[in-house]
């Protein structure tokens, strides 16, 4: 089912991608001396969404496991930080890791009750156990301050302004990307992929399927978290906006727009979705719906999303 | 938990019956998780607000609105979802963005406020049932589940349209096969569905109230109940009601702030075992 979204096609060479690579990379760490700090801080969120994307093209490009629960992987994560240390004044070096913790734990409780099904119906557990954090967050108020939310000092003043963050924000995404690439490219990683084509021949093969799968969940859960609680330093603040439906499927969208399967996808339809959200915020509060447009397009038209519609074009023309 | 508990437990199933009756037979037949379901209850509850409001009939209320969320399923169905047909996820994922537009269209005409449906005089007041006086109401949202659930399963066991549903959930290529214009029952369906999602919007405005975060509220309680009741089976949808229903009850009464982890409890041990559901059968 999955191959629907993630059309299989040619990779570009290594050292093409590579140059890619470091020409945006490049770029990234020269743009903010010329951005006013406006931009930087839309550059920052780019980024954390990016990450956050990924960790969702995880499951859903390479498992072939499409997740409408990771909104509130990310959230989990955000809200944990936020509760430490703003109401125990808990370091944020406890907190952090914590946070992680917390929302690995949420994503192997999530793992063990969706991996044993597939397609719809893993889309539809998943987004029933995040609508579930969504309403414990907004009900549990004597906790999460209900649909107040939680506002606190979280990031550090060594790194308060926006500049020295998006620096901060930059190198630790470059080491997740990092991290999910050589992921992907692991052999656990590329059995996951053999998953997603077909389980039965890897059952038969003598893999664990659900192991493997159970596995996958968890890591993608683990970035999520991830970049869950890089968010909670951006933002200083989390409601249950953050845990929300929407927080799950912008991030989906985010993979798809990118390219399922491509993971630098995530980052291309992070900065697409993002710049189009500030774009479209300036001028309207009409974003709700521009979003929901921009989900029916997608869908009717461009489902491979940008990086596979140029590797199919690439690989049409290679033919 | 006393009477009181019990019997509002029970009229919150028969609500959430007919807003998940309409959720499933959709997700049976046409294999699309239709995430639009609660904006379309949630648009429901607003029609029906304005045009009771305006004329003073709650009835004309009930049906404006089902007519209008019914068109609503034809455009939907017809106008968008044919072009993404057999691809599931893309045709839930369409769903959500469609829910985006009609939440945020809603809020523009009808802006952040909370509604309540305006009820007839005679369905004001109470009720005695044994020892505890009942909101008359109430007892009507019950009946209306269980008038629902009879002409549902009417439909469904005794009419020719209902048969070729109940052919088509569990093979649709041979349906077609047999001569069938599958299409035509897709729309049907999709209508029907639809139009529940509307009467539950109405019977729900009046009862719950409305606002805009009503619709994601009443999803998940509908994803709750076909997940547990399986994919396309009223019978299910039936108990997967009753279960949440009662559940959320007690959830309430227990642990107040915590009611909606109450539902995902039995949920998670149902699946556990039945990954598909209590009937829901493999596609």
């Amino acid at each position: 089912m999955s191959s629907v979204l993630s059309s299989a096609v040619r990779r570009s060479s290594p050292r093409a991608t590579f140059a890619w690579l470091a020409g945006t990379l490049a770029l990234l760490a020269i743009l903010p001396a010329y951005l006013p700090t406006y931009h930087v801080s839309v550059l920052t969120q780019i980024l954390i969404f990016g990450v956050f994307a990924m960790s969702i093209d995880i499951l859903a490009g390479y498992a072939g496991r499409t997740s409408l629960g990771h909104g509130a992987i990310f959230g989990t994560a955000t809200y944990v930080v936020l509760y430490f240390v703003s109401t125990s004044g808990m370091p944020l070096y406890f907190a952090i890791p914590l946070a992680v913790l917390a929302a690995t734990l949420v994503a192997a409780v999530f793992a063990v009750l969706a991996i044993r099904t597939t397609g719809v119906y893993f889309l539809l557990l998943t987004l029933a156990l995040g609508m579930i954090v969504w309403g414990i967050c907004l009900r549990w108020s004597v906790v999460t301050g209900g649909e107040n939310g939680i506002r606190g000092d979280v990031r550090p003043a060594v790194i308060g302004d926006s500049r020295s963050f998006y620096y901060v924000t930059l190198i630790c995404c470059t080491a997740l990307t990092y991290a999910m690439v050589r992921f992907i490219n692991s052999p656990f990683g590329l059995t996951l992929s053999g998953i997603r084509d077909s389980a039965g021949r890897m059952r038969s093969l003598g893999y664990d399927v659900s192991m493997h799968l159970f596995i996958g969940f968890v890591m993608s859960g683990f970035f999520a978290g991830l970049a869950g609680a890089l968010y909670a330093m951006f933002n200083n603040f989390v409601s249950p906006s953050t845990v929300a439906l929407t927080q799950s499927v912008t991030g989906l969208l985010m993979a798809i727009v990118g390219g399922v399967g491509t993971l630098f996808g995530a980052l291309i339809g992070s900065f697409v979705m993002i710049t189009l959200e500030n774009f479209v915020s300036y001028y309207t509060q009409r974003w709700p719906t521009v979003l929901g447009l921009v989900f029916i397009f997608t869908m009717i038209f461009a489902p491979a999303g940008v990086l596979g519609t140029i590797r199919a074009l690439r690989a049409r023309r290679g033919n | 938990m006393n009477l009181f508990q019990l019997l509002n437990g029970v009229t919150f199933a028969a609500l959430l019956f007919i807003v998940a009756s309409g959720f499933t037979l959709i997700f049976g037949l046409l294999r699309i998780v239709n995430l639009a379901h609660g904006a379309l209850y949630l648009l429901g509850g607003y029609f029906g607000y304005s045009i009771a409001s305006w004329s003073g009939s709650f009835a004309l209320g009930i049906v404006g609105a089902m007519a209008g969320i019914a068109l609503f399923g034809i455009l939907l169905e017809g106008g968008l979802l044919r072009f993404v047909r057999g691809h599931e996820l893309r045709q839930v994922l369409l769903t959500v963005g469609v829910a985006f537009v009609i939440n945020d269209m809603a809020l523009v005409i009808w802006g952040g406020d909370s509604f309540t449906v305006p009820v007839p005089d005679t369905l004001m007041g109470a009720v005695q049932i044994g020892p505890v006086f009942y909101p008359k109401y109430r007892v009507f949202v019950f009946g209306a589940g269980v008038a629902v659930f009879l002409l549902l399963w009417l439909l469904m066991n005794k009419t020719r349209l209902g048969v070729m549903i109940r052919a088509g959930v569990d093979d649709a290529e041979m349906v077609e096969a047999c001569g069938i214009n599958i299409r035509r029952i897709y729309l049907w369906t999709f209508l029907l569905g639809a139009a529940l999602a509307g009467l539950g919007g109405v019977i729900g405005g009046a009862y719950l109230s409305l606002y805009p975060t009503a619709d994601a509220e009443i999803l998940v309680f509908s994803l709750a109940v076909v997940i547990i009741g399986g994919r396309g089976s009223l019978p299910g949808a039936a108990i997967g009601a009753l279960m949440v229903g009662l559940l959320n009850s007690v959830g309430q009464v227990m642990f107040p702030e915590l009611a909606y982890f109450v539902i995902f409890g039995p949920m998670a041990a149902l699946l556990a075992f039945r990954p598909l559901g209590l009937f829901g059968k493999s596609v």
